[in-house]
């Protein structure tokens, strides 16, 4: 097991490495010139020139990406070029909102999810099975930043029960937790369905109850313990998805995430900004993603089998 | 033979698989007794409805498509047919207990074989699930697994291993009766042999009964004390041991006999049974076996009455109409 | 002279079941009712596309500004009602179609045509290409798409086809594995090896014998990835990434009623409905597809 987290650390840190000689280079090779954003408007060519030399924009990118990374593995990712704060603690410090948000969602699409995965399941081709596929597909044909908004249509401004926006107390936690957690809930509804159907069928099912467990406990002990395994699956692969998406969902709620703080950047050419909070955030999602494999080993005994064996 | 000495009783027994174009006719009106401490083989080719039999008394039919249409099941004097589902989760695993064809998909994959065992006595001894755990260990001791593998997970054993825990699950309440299905065919022949005489074994040590469900007349031979033949949902031929092996008298026994090699005369040839099973969405009239039948003629066409050729064995066949008749073997 | 006739006649036949086949897939299409509505949808949507040209005058109907009819609610004059310049909210959301369609379908063709190319190489090759595509495919997929198509965007500047790039782009990703995935399945299959040892070139192998036998998962991940990518596409114009004002884009529809949510709420109602149903056409027919090609997965 230690051998595989070891493995997964190393595979990790490749991939940051990957993802952050990408990100560089596709932003830095912009066209647009960041200092005409951020020089003074009455700035003269050689003060415009000076301005480069001083934040080493002078120089080959192959080399400020080597001095990017000497400061990225110090835990510095620069300063912002537009109010001077420093990226990482800025990160750092958005990072609990974002965290919060996506780990409502989370739940809130568990909460839908499996329940209503598992009933259209075990009613297979009936009207509740029927509808939870349609809501599902709704869910999933759903724009979140749409959902976002008609949520506030309803909520906010005609029955006044949420906030339309801002990170004031729980109550603000609610809508935008649905808005993310509604597409993640559509996808998994259909992965613990198809999943609970695919095990249904399954001989072990028989054995537990030719012992004499209770219906009940066969469907949601016996079989859902199975049907979890590809459950997990595909939630961690579209977990990154959630995640992303959710950039949307705290512009429309003003969350005062990792999401409005990359989009603000945005706006403002803030190149470093930029950079590094979606290097971080793409890092923040590889570790959640490890972590739902951890998981996933803890499910399936066979697994944690292959692990324990040293192999892959 | 009076009643209360019998462990299981079906009576005219009728399942059907009702699908969306088709009925699938399983099961055609069988009959069949079952004595406290015996055991009793049901023998016939795949697809002749024996499983379907064996789910039925324990109402596991998968439901739908599966419908028992009629007829009467009871365990120890106590009626399934009406049991609610409340009720048959009592006598699951408690009264009686089943033991599977594949070792390999019968196991939880993501339970540890002892729980898998305890769950059978947490639900049925009301005892805690520590005491449960310990008793599980004991069941695998029993049939020859050390405890100390009770917290491994099915992937860790071997397909005989597995067969084993799976009589472990099966016996772990001490019920009454065992349904065995082809409890040894997944396996491979070297461990068929050990398996059989473990279950032997335990049933006597138990004071249980068995119905032994089986394609292999030689594992027959060896266990059973009396025998059922069932062909196309129905049984053809009952008797004891003697009466099926020695004096046969369905012509389809007699082939099922003829299909197998014989070690002693090596020079025979194999006789097999020509043809294949009727279509049971499509079973012929009359006699199911006619149409594979070497002494077929125009009486078969209705369908045949039990008849008693001594107190215990009967046979459904009409050739018996005329009592000049003989099957081959029987006359040897 | 035998063989040779006996060698055609094999490839007639096979041609014909081929045909079979594919009247056979067909029909199952047609009796799933939900593929068949979501073709439905996406036939009209495609023909209102193509048409709006003629039925609408761009710089009048859909541009046009009339202030004198600003914000007016749905009635039989303004089907969907009017926006803060008094333009026809169902004019633009027709023409939106356009831009949505479009963008659709070239920013997937773009993952789809990048991704098989590389995942078939990586399938069929193995190794050390395999290797190397896999890891760079890793590394794209560990940036959430939406990131990337931001970054992209966020170097290109905002403009359409920038968005059809960075969408696509970031598509890509799952393309590579999807394809990689079945030719993997494909490759190790007899009538591949029967290929090779006749001596057919190996590109030629991948194109007219891996390829299509890998293809249905690859279809159906082209049509449920044309409408993620209508999502992600309007999601960026929605962020005032995408295609600029004042064109009706789907996603800047939105946007652009957002700020009347209050007291104005049509405005954002008919352009979210109109992203929505096009991406419900779209997954229904990946539904449906899927359970066609591979009737397994349904059971």
């Amino acid at each position: 097991m230690l051998r595989y987290i070891l493995r997964r650390i190393f595979l990790m840190i490749f991939v940051v490495l990957g993802v952050s000689f990408v990100v560089f280079f596709v932003i830095n090779l912009a066209p647009g010139d960041v200092l005409s954003k951020i020089a003074p408007e009455d700035a003269t060519l050689e003060e415009v020139e000076a301005l480069r030399v001083e934040l080493g924009l002078d120089r080959p990118i192959m080399f400020r990406y080597l001095d990017y990374m000497k400061g990225f593995v110090k835990g510095d990712l620069g300063k912002s070029y537009i109010t001077g704060d420093d990226v990482f603690k800025t990160y750092m410090a958005k990072l609990p909102a974002t965290l919060k948000l996506a780990f409502a969602s989370i739940f809130v699409s568990i909460l839908i999810s499996i329940p209503l995965g598992i009933m259209a399941a075990k009613n297979r081709g009936s009207w509740k099975d029927n509808v939870s596929m349609v809501a599902a597909l709704l869910g999933l044909s759903m724009p979140n930043f749409w959902l976002g908004l008609l949520l506030i249509l309803l909520f906010s401004l005609k029955l006044g029960w949420f906030p339309t926006g801002g990170a004031i107390g729980f109550k603000s936690l609610i809508l935008p937790a649905i808005t993310v957690g509604t597409g993640l809930a559509a996808l998994l509804t259909r992965t613990v369905r198809s999943s609970m159907l695919e095990v249904i069928r399954q001989d072990y099912l028989r054995t537990a109850r030719a012992k004499g467990v209770k219906e009940k406990i066969v469907i949601n002990k016996h079989a859902f313990k199975n049907a979890l395994i590809p459950t997990i699956t595909i939630a961690g692969t579209q977990l990154t998805r959630v995640l992303g998406g959710a950039v949307i969902t705290e512009t429309i709620f003003a969350w005062p995430g990792v999401g409005r703080l990359i989009l603000d950047a945005v706006y403002s050419r803030d190149v470093t900004m930029i950079t590094g909070c979606i290097i971080l955030k793409s890092i923040t999602i590889s570790i959640i993603l490890l972590i739902v494999d951890l998981l996933y080993a803890a499910v399936d005994p066979r697994i944690r089998a292959q692990f324990a064996k040293g192999g892959k | 033979m009076s009643k209360e000495n019998l462990i299981l009783e079906i009576e005219n027994l009728v399942v059907n698989y009702e699908l969306e174009a088709e009925t699938v006719r399983a099961v055609n009106g069988i009959s069949l007794s079952l004595e406290k401490g015996k055991i009793v083989g049901l023998v016939g080719e795949t697809g002749a409805g024996k499983t379907t039999t064996a789910l039925s008394i324990l109402k596991l039919i998968p439901d739908p498509p599966g419908i028992i249409k009629n007829g009467n099941i009871s365990v120890d004097g106590q009626d399934i047919i009406h049991a609610s589902i409340e009720e048959m989760e009592v006598i699951r695993g408690k009264d009686v207990s089943m033991i599977f064809q594949d070792p390999m998909t019968s196991l939880n994959p993501v339970f540890t074989v002892g729980d898998q065992i305890a769950e059978s006595i947490e639900i049925h001894e009301k005892i805690s699930r520590n005491e449960a755990f310990k008793r599980a260990g004991e069941m695998l001791e029993m049939v020859g697994i050390p405890a100390s593998r009770a917290t491994e997970y099915p992937h860790q054993f071997s397909g005989g291993m597995k067969q084993r825990v799976v009589i472990a699950i099966a016996l772990a309440c001490n019920p009454k009766l065992i349904i065995a299905d082809e409890p040894t065919t997944a396996l491979d022949v070297t461990i068929q042999a050990q398996v059989l005489s473990l279950i032997k074994d335990l049933i006597e040590k138990n004071n249980a009964s068995m119905l032994l469900i089986t394609h292999d007349l030689g594992i027959v031979a060896e266990i059973c004390d009396e025998v059922a033949v069932m062909y196309a949902g129905r049984i053809v031929e009952k008797g004891t041991l003697e009466d099926i092996f020695n004096n046969t008298k369905h012509p389809y026994t007699e082939g099922l006999f003829n299909s197998l090699p014989n070690i002693d005369d090596r020079n025979a040839i194999l006789k097999p049974i020509k043809g294949l099973m009727p279509d049971p969405t499509n079973l012929p009239r009359g006699c199911s076996f006619a149409p594979r039948c070497d002494y077929c003629t125009d009486i078969c066409e209705i369908q045949p009455e039990n008849r008693m050729i001594s107190h215990t064995h009967s046979v459904a066949c009409s050739a018996y109409e005329n009592p000049e008749f003989s099957i081959v073997r029987g006359s040897k | 002279m035998d063989n040779h006739r006996s060698k055609h006649k094999s490839i007639r036949t096979e041609k014909e079941t081929s045909r079979q086949h594919r009247n056979e897939l067909w029909y199952r299409f047609k009796k799933n009712k939900g593929a068949m509505l979501g073709l439905f949808i996406i036939v009209f949507l495609v023909l209102v596309a193509l048409s709006a040209d003629f039925l609408l005058d761009y710089k009048t109907d859909v541009i046009g500004q009339n202030l004198k009819e600003r914000l007016q609610s749905p009635s039989l004059t303004h089907l969907f009602g009017t926006d803060e310049l008094g333009r026809d909210l169902f004019f633009r959301v027709i023409y939106g179609a356009r831009f949505s369609i479009s963008i659709g379908v070239i920013s997937v063709s773009i993952g789809l045509i990048t991704g098989t190319f590389f995942g078939a190489i990586a399938g069929y090759f193995g190794g050390y290409i395999e290797e190397v595509i896999m890891r760079i495919t890793d590394i794209m997929s560990a940036i959430p798409s939406i990131l990337l198509a931001i970054a992209i965007v966020t170097a290109l500047g905002a403009s359409t086809l920038n968005l059809m790039i960075a969408v696509g782009v970031a598509s890509i990703p799952e393309f590579v594995r999807i394809t990689r995935a079945s030719v993997l399945m494909v490759r190790n299959q007899e009538f591949i090896e029967a290929a090779r040892a006749l001596g057919v070139k190996e590109w030629k192998i991948i194109i007219s014998h891996v390829l299509p036998n890998a293809l249905a998962p690859i279809i159906v991940q082209t049509t449920l990835t044309t409408g993620s990518s209508i999502i992600s596409a309007s999601g960026l114009s929605f962020l005032g990434l995408g295609v600029p004002a004042p064109a009706p884009e789907w996603g800047s529809l939105l946007s652009a009623g957002r700020k009347f949510i209050r007291g104005y709420a049509y405005l954002t109602l008919f352009p979210g409905m109109a992203i929505m149903f096009t991406v419900l056409a779209f997954n229904l027919m990946g539904d449906g597809l899927r359970d066609v090609l591979d009737p397994k997965l349904k059971q």
